[in-house]
């Protein structure tokens, strides 16, 4: 009985070969039933996103299981022929696979590291997998964990902390210069991708009031209305900006449209409070001498992205600290997974009898007085004979049933029935020399879900 | 027992001090932690120390220059446990303790014999507590201010680095800046008036300009001024930084012009 993973992600497969593997939610049950119908198979979970289409399985066999694996992906989607799917997969087993599966949960393997996404992701695969009995015992387990697992990563490392797209580090930026940005204003100018973006995290992050205005005053309506917004006449804009406490600049012009005394009026009518200018026009829509005028605090496209390459370099920094966490948790679920195998169980269960037995039989033969040696022997031989009769049936059940489909929860069902505990620690193999799985490839240049790139501010 | 406990103060802020100084530059979040303990546990001694020496005169411990240097001290340690407790601003600390620690060292190299205020009125103490309290005001401020330009710089020149995550934001050190002086500005009105009062009963004029007092309305003035320019005309954010670190100059001037005085001749 092994745990593997076969897969493909986007370190090793190329978007055109991603998409033809992807599942549709609403074909995940089906497929999944056809994997566990697989002989050898015993349990399973089919995580499929856009960036990762990876098999977990719970196999009597370690190659026959990797086989049979290749053969359900090829399988499922006719279009791919399992040469053309080789190259791209990767198959993983024992401690190599849950690393891997714990690795994917705390997101040290996604595009974006620290990104939070596949996190609810796996806990849908789980879900489906749950719902058509796909899963057991040692898949439930190994998800459940993962899912701490990745918590803890999430919590004591600071992995997910820092903004690595665009619209977050003008959030992160704008929470340096305003403590509370409910109460503050935002002047959206121009309709840019990127600058809507920024401005619905600033929305979520408190800001309230938002003033609209664009060249084309249709769409400064348009925008109004999905922002909850104020729209504004385009050649009255300055005049809003004094109102502004951040105002965010994106549109096509090929001239600045913010000039240094524009801000200057601005801050002067301001008595002085901050305001803070995000342009991310190319080119430039706000004069760069902006920044030295005393509290307006002008940042440019490439400010913000050098801000997020800094902070991809630290989340890096963090992942490495997430490896060693997840190492040690690796061991425990290990350790938790020698506890299932049934000779260790029938030998522990064995033992713990013979404990009883002979504490019973001391108390007692104390009590008894001076038996002849054979009275002893009679009293210890009905001791014996007792115990053996009611573990027997017990450890036939159990052998029999150790490489049927339910085995782990015979024996997990057994430790409980007589109180064993887990793998006692001295039956705990441990090999220091174990690594686990390969480690993420920093430097991904492309983010799964929140493209920095892709979300820059086109044209209006 | 008071020496002793004043002892045992100036070394945990001393090693206080050092934790929040090294979180000034390294990533981890324990060294506030152990630098924020350290400071409460001075705390609790600086206050033992205090109560002990009040019992042992009979009066509040105010009478002299280095007690009112070591009551500043007490106070200012007192304000930040209080901002850090409702605002967890931990690099507040790595700014207010040095601070703490250097008045009280100051306190302590004085010479004890200086008698810095004829205690000719009992209620002398109230002049010393009031002027001390807006002095903690206005050095709150103070280090608001240093805070907010750097912070301010920080931004300006997009240097994003350990101390910028660890800095709060702008608007808090400005509000925080207001806050102190507004706090700060009527207790040392108080003060001024009552150590007035106390200067006609110990010398019969109520104002003799020595360099006391001479500065002590300087720096009122001044503030004065800053309260109002912000008011009426916007001066907050960098220029109320620049402001308030130019004020507690003066405040200092002020402390040097009392121990100054306690050398010369008394007019």
């Amino acid at each position: 009985m092994d745990i593997i993973v076969v897969g493909l992600s986007h370190k090793t497969a190329p978007v055109e070969v991603r998409e033809k593997l992807a599942v549709p939610e609403s074909r995940l049950g089906e497929a999944l039933c056809r994997l566990c119908a697989y002989p050898g198979i015993k349990e399973g979970i089919l995580l499929s996103t856009c960036n990762r289409a990876e098999v977990y399985a719970v196999v009597d066999q370690v190659e026959e299981g990797y086989a049979r694996v290749q053969e359900f992906l090829a399988d499922t989607h006719l279009s791919l022929s399992s040469e053309q799917l080789t190259p791209h997969l990767y198959w993983y087993t024992g401690d190599h696979a849950i690393g891997h599966l714990f690795r994917v949960a705390a997101s040290l393997d996604s595009m974006v590291v620290g990104e939070a996404q596949i996190l609810g992701q796996l806990k849908d695969a789980y879900e489906v997998a749950l719902a058509h009995k796909a899963s057991g015992v040692i898949l439930n387990k190994l998800v459940k964990k993962a899912i701490s697992v990745a918590k803890r990563v999430r919590t004591e490392t600071r992995i997910a902390e820092t903004a690595v797209s665009v619209s977050y580090a003008a959030v992160e930026l704008a929470k340096k210069i305003f403590s509370d940005l409910s109460e503050k204003t935002v002047l959206l100018v121009g309709a840019g991708e990127m600058a809507k973006l920024a401005a619905r995290h600033l929305i979520r992050n408190g800001v309230r009031r938002v003033l609209i205005t664009t060249r084309d005053s249709h769409s400064a309506v348009e925008l109004a209305k999905r922002f909850d917004g104020v729209p504004v006449p385009f050649d009255e804009f300055h005049r809003e900006l004094a109102e502004a406490d951040i105002v965010l600049c994106s549109t096509g012009a090929s001239h600045y449209l913010i000039r240094s005394e524009d801000v200057q009026r601005a801050v002067r009518q301001r008595m002085n409070r901050p305001i803070f200018l995000i342009d991310i026009s190319v080119p430039r829509n706000i004069d760069p001498v902006v920044k030295d005028i005393d509290n307006a605090f002008l940042f440019d496209i490439d400010d913000l992205e050098m801000r997020i390459e800094h902070n991809r370099e630290e989340r890096r920094r963090e992942a490495g600290r997430a490896e060693q966490l997840i190492e040690q948790e690796v061991d425990v679920i290990l350790h938790w997974l020698k506890s299932l195998e049934v000779t260790p169980t029938i030998l522990a269960l064995r033992r713990r009898a013979e404990e009883i037995k002979q504490v019973e039989l001391e108390k007692s033969l104390g009590r008894l007085g001076h038996l002849s040696p054979e009275e002893r022997g009679v009293v210890e031989g009905l001791a014996t004979a007792i115990v053996n009769k009611l573990l027997h049936g017990s450890l036939v059940t159990l052998k029999a049933e150790a490489d049927s489909a339910g085995g782990s929860l015979f024996v997990e069902a057994a430790r409980r029935f007589f109180n064993l505990g887990d793998a006692s620690a001295a039956e705990r193999v441990t090999d220091p020399g174990r690594s686990i799985g390969p480690v993420p490839v920093p430097g991904c240049a492309d983010t799964e879900h929140e493209s920095p790139r892709q979300d820059q501010g086109k044209e209006s | 027992m008071p020496v002793m406990f004043l002892m045992a103060t100036m070394g945990l802020y001393l090693v206080g001090t050092a934790f929040f100084l090294a979180y000034l530059l390294r990533r981890s979040e324990a060294l506030s932690k152990v630098g924020l303990g350290l400071t409460a546990a001075g705390f609790l001694s600086h206050t033992a120390a205090l109560a002990t020496r009040m019992m042992e005169a009979g009066h509040a411990p105010f009478t002299s220059f280095d007690e009112a240097m070591s009551f500043f001290s007490w106070a200012l340690v007192l304000v930040f446990l209080g901002v850090e407790f409702r605002h967890r601003i931990h690099v507040l600390g790595s700014f207010i303790l040095p601070l703490a620690l250097l008045s009280l060292l100051s306190a302590a190299a004085l010479p004890k014999a200086v008698p810095t205020l004829e205690p000719v009125l009992k209620t002398v103490w109230v002049h010393v507590a009031l002027s001390m309290l807006g002095t903690v005001g206005f050095a709150v401020a103070f280090v608001a201010g240093i805070m907010y330009l750097i912070q301010d710089g920080l931004l300006k020149s997009k240097r994003f680095n350990v101390l910028y995550a660890k800095l709060p934001a702008l608007d808090f050190l400005d509000r925080l800046n207001q806050q102190s002086i507004l706090l700060g500005f009527p207790l040392l009105t108080l003060g001024i008036i009552t150590g007035a009062i106390s200067a006609e009963f110990a010398r019969g004029s109520y104002l003799s300009w020595n360099p006391e007092q001479t500065w002590a309305l300087v720096t009122w003035v001044f503030y004065f001024v800053v309260l109002v320019g912000r008011i009426t005309v916007g001066w907050r954010a960098k220029r109320a930084a620049y402001l308030t670190i130019i004020g507690f100059a003066g405040v200092i001037l002020t402390f040097i012009g009392v121990v100054v005085k306690g050398h010369a001749p008394v007019a």
